[in-house]
This record gives structure tokens, sequence and C-alpha cells, in this order.
């Protein structure tokens, strides 16, 4: 039998160290609700997804009371919207948001995730409509996230797209306040099963239906290592893989519970550390207690490399099929270390870029003054699209143009979004470097076969 | 099925026999249990088998809960595979 100490070890990470599952996404294919009149294809979107996910929310509860382990989010991720709505002759996509808006509500799910396109090599009509609605269809909903996907490893950096959503972003954040920004992720090398909102999306290899799971515990890492003060490195490392194989185990218990009760194949576990805006959850403190006065100050890139590395190799034995993003998130508002650091001016822009080529995504959550040019946005999008396009690995940005902000002041979302302070950005401009389009072509290492 | 139900909270008279008599009119079996005070605090562990208990899960967890709250204790029960999986490989 389990030990008492084992027992109340878990439950103190329950009540204490805030562990819990961060979200249980069900992915659901939208392929088949295309239709060339945009009513017909808003319906079968409709009916589509509020047929699958009908029971998702209750059947995630009811695990969360018989294990006793907060799920926080129940989400839900469709097939790239601009695929589904390609063969529709109208022009403006924002009907088909409202409708997953509409769905997501009935389902009672608090965000649906896949209003994207995938454009790395070039756009589709369809892609060049999607991209022109986000703006309004961000404005217009409360629950629909958007993203898309501007470069590839394989295929390079499509720039027109870069320099097209410098637009998008900054045409969003006059629309909704800021807070439709936090809903529009730009990507390079989007992944097709992340569980985690903004960024989620069935991609097109993906099963009719499927329920992935991302696990989170920043609490715990932080926990654990503030046992191992003053030990060398490899101590650290081990210490880490411990915990995030602990963790992981029981997000492979309840991805496995939610399969099996809901009658969908489980798809990964995405082995991320999300931080949130309680005290407590925050991956910034974990850099900290390495020994780092402030996050952002010089180190925390070595720092990160180590837990982002050390999650991995402990998560991956605990589960069957491992996914998504997987590694530690950087969001600057949803991190009450990384706002803190921010405040103090310890962490800049310019770090935040070097920790994403070493974290599991890229910049995240980061307002800039309300001011900024498009064209600085669209480099800041091509810089952080050549990071994860050279290193194989997956980037993005989420960055909030605060509109009437400058740099010290402060953008509240509330909530999981939390709240960032506005960080400077360069004030030389990029206008001409984006003014040339084209595409950036594709790494040597591209060339695999 | 196994489950684990723990109760902490400030040492008073009567709470193992206030849980064990509510578990019984549940027709709940209870096969280990473990009491302690631990820096101050009553804290007990016990493995029960609720194969044949007449609620739902989660009306025995509410029902468990507002008990406990009715003496300031924190009362709750899990599946024991949540420790296991944890655990045990």
């Amino acid at each position: 039998m389990i030990n008492n100490r084992e027992i109340l070890q878990t439950i103190e990470m329950i009540d204490q160290q805030h562990l819990d599952i961060r979200t249980i996404t069900m992915g659901i294919s939208l392929l088949s609700c295309s239709h060339p009149e945009m009513k017909e294809c808003c319906s079968r979107i409709y009916d589509k997804v509020t047929r699958q996910a009908e029971h998702l929310v209750e059947t995630g509860e009811a695990i969360e009371r018989e294990f006793g382990i907060p799920i926080v989010n129940k989400r839900i991720a469709v097939t790239p919207i601009s695929l589904v709505a390609e063969s529709c002759s109208a022009s403006d996509y924002v009907p088909l948001a409202e409708a997953m808006d509409r769905a997501a509500s009935a389902c009672g799910v608090n965000f649906i995730g896949g209003f994207s396109a995938l454009v790395h090599k070039g756009f589709t009509n369809g892609d060049r409509k999607l991209i022109a609605s986000i703006p309004e269809a961000l404005a217009r909903t409360e629950r629909v996230c958007s993203s898309v996907n501007i470069a590839t490893t394989r295929a390079g950096i499509n720039m027109d797209a870069a320099a097209l959503m410098g637009e998008i972003i900054c045409r969003t954040a006059e629309l909704s306040g800021g807070i439709g920004c936090g809903k529009l992720v730009v990507f390079a090398n989007a992944v097709e099963d992340n569980p985690f909102m903004a960024g989620a999306y069935h991609g097109t290899g993906e099963p009719e239906c499927v329920i992935n799971v991302g696990v989170s515990g920043p609490g715990v890492v932080h926990h654990a290592l503030q046992s191992v003060k003053g030990q060398p490195f490899d101590v650290v490392a081990e210490t880490i893989k411990k915990t995030a194989f602990r963790v992981t185990r029981m997000g492979q218990l309840v991805a496995q519970e939610a399969s099996r009760r809901l009658g969908v194949p489980f798809g990964v576990v995405d082995l991320s550390l999300a931080p949130t805006p309680a005290v407590g959850d925050s991956v910034a403190r974990i850099l900290e207690e390495m020994g780092l006065e402030a996050c952002g100050t010089h180190g925390t890139t070595a720092a990160l490399a180590l837990l982002n590395d050390a999650v991995k190799k402990g998560g991956v034995m605990a589960s069957s099929h491992v996914g998504g993003l997987s590694g530690a998130f950087i969001p600057v508002s949803e991190d009450e270390g990384m706002i803190a650091a921010a405040r103090l001016g310890s962490l800049s822009l310019d770090k935040l870029e070097a920790m994403t080529c070493v974290c599991s995504v890229g910049l995240d959550m980061i307002a800039v003054p309300g001011d900024t040019p498009p064209e600085t946005i669209a480099a800041i999008i091509a810089d952080e699209a050549a990071i994860g396009m050279v290193n194989g690995k997956t980037t993005a940005v989420r960055i909030i143009p605060a509109p009437g902000k400058t740099v010290g002041d402060v953008l509240e979302f509330g909530g999981l979004l939390g709240s960032a302070p506005v960080i400077a950005v360069h004030p030389f401009s990029s206008r001409e470097f984006i003014a040339r389009g084209g595409r950036i072509p594709a790494p040597l290492h591209s060339l695999k076969n | 099925m196994h489950a684990i139900v723990t109760v902490i909270g400030r040492d008073q008279v009567g709470i193992i026999a206030d849980v064990c008599t509510r578990l019984s009119s549940h027709n709940i079996n209870v096969l280990d249990i473990s009491q302690t005070i631990l820096q101050g605090y009553f804290t007990m562990i016990m493995l029960v088998d609720t194969a044949g208990c007449d609620l739902s899960f989660d009306e025995l967890s509410r029902e468990l809960h507002e008990a406990g709250a009715a003496r300031q204790l924190s009362i709750r029960i899990q599946r024991e595979d949540i420790f296991n999986s944890m655990h045990r490989i």
C-alpha cells in the first residue's frame, strides 16, 4: 500500500503548491463541415462541435472530484478554419468565429482554438480571407482563439505573412482594447496536437476526435528545489526530473480516464510547466530559486535550458505518448515572478527573446507600447520565427500593443491572463526590412532526406 | 473500488467515531487506518472499499466534505489510483 508520507505529499502538492491538470482539450476535425454557403458551414460547425464535446465538461468535472485533482480548463481545438472555409464563397469569415463561440459557450468550455491558417509557404484565398477577419473575429467573440503559422524549418519564413501579421496584431489591439491579442498567436513550427491556448488547433494528421491533456506544476518544482539549496546543478536536474515524472504520471492517468469515459482516443500528454498569476505558481521563481537575484539577469537562459530539459526527461518516461509543446512556458503576464521581474526592469524584450531559444515556445503575453509600428511587430515576429526555423523548435509571438499605454504602464487582463507591465521595444525602424517581402529560404539542415 | 480518506485539522474528541459511523452507515468497509498528531494537527488516513456504498462517489465526497467543514476539519476522499500513479511504477 501507498504509505502515509506519499499520500500527504500528494495532498500538499495539490493544496499548497498549485498542482493541477491545466487542461483537457478535445481536438475535433471539422473537415466534414465544409460547404459553399456560409450559413450552412456555420451550422455544421456548431452541430459537430456541440455533438462531439457534449459531455466534455461534465466528464472533466467528475474526474476532478473522484481523484481530488483540479482540472482547471476544459477546452476544444478544431481543424484550422481556413481549410474548412476554403470552399465558402463569402469573403468575411467572422460568422464562422461566431459559430465557434456559440458552440464553445453551449459546451461550457472557456476557449475554443482553431480560427487558424497555415501559411508558412504561401497563402490560399481562404487563408487571406481568414487572416483579414481575425481582428473583428476576436473583437466580436469571447472564447475564440486564433493562430497563424508563418514559418517552418522545412519551408522557411513567409515574410509577407510576418508583415501582414504585424498589421493584424495592431488592428486587433485597436478593435478589442488589447485583450484580443491575448487570443492570437503567430507561430513558427506550430504543432498539431498542442492542448494549450491560445495556439491550439486540430491538425490535419490527427484523427476525427482526440483527447490531449496538458499538465502543469511550477509550484511543485519550485518547492522541490527549495530542499536542495546550494547543491550542484546535477542535483537540481535530478530533482526536477523526479518531480516532473510524478506530475506527468498523474496527467497520464487523467488522460486515460477521460479518453475511456468519453469514448475518444487518447492523443498526447503535453509536459508543460504552465504558470499562473497566482503566488507560488511561477516559472520565474524556479529560475530565481536556482540562485538568480531576479529573473532576466545573466544566467537566466542557462537556468531555463536546464529546467526545460529536465522537465522533458522526467516526464517522457511517465507517459505513453508525449507531444504538444512540452517544456517550460514563459508568458510574462501570466507569471507572478515574470511580472515582478518586468516591473523591476530586470526582464527585457531582448532577454526574453534569448530565453525563447531554450524554452518550449516563444515571446508570450508581452505588452509593448500602443504606438509600436506594425513593422516593428512584424520584425519581432521574424526574429522569433528565425529562432524557431534554425533550431527546429516551435516558437511563437503573442504580443499586445497596449492601446494608449507606454513603458512603465500596466495592462490588466484579469483571470488566468493576468496583467502585463508594458516593456520597451527598440526605437530604431525595421520598416525597409519588412517592406522587402518574399520568403526567407529554409536553412541547409532542412534538407534531411 | 479502493479509495483513500484523509482527515486533517485541529484535534478534538470523537473525530474517528464520527467518520467511521458515517462510512459504515453507507456500507463502506475500512481496510486500513492510521492516525497521528502531526505538527499539532490531527491527521488520519484510511484505506476504504467503496464497492458496496449506497451513494455515488460524488454524493459521498460531498457528505464527508460538509461533515468535516462543520467540525473545521478537512475531510476528503480520493480514488486510490491517483496515489498509485504518482508514487508507484
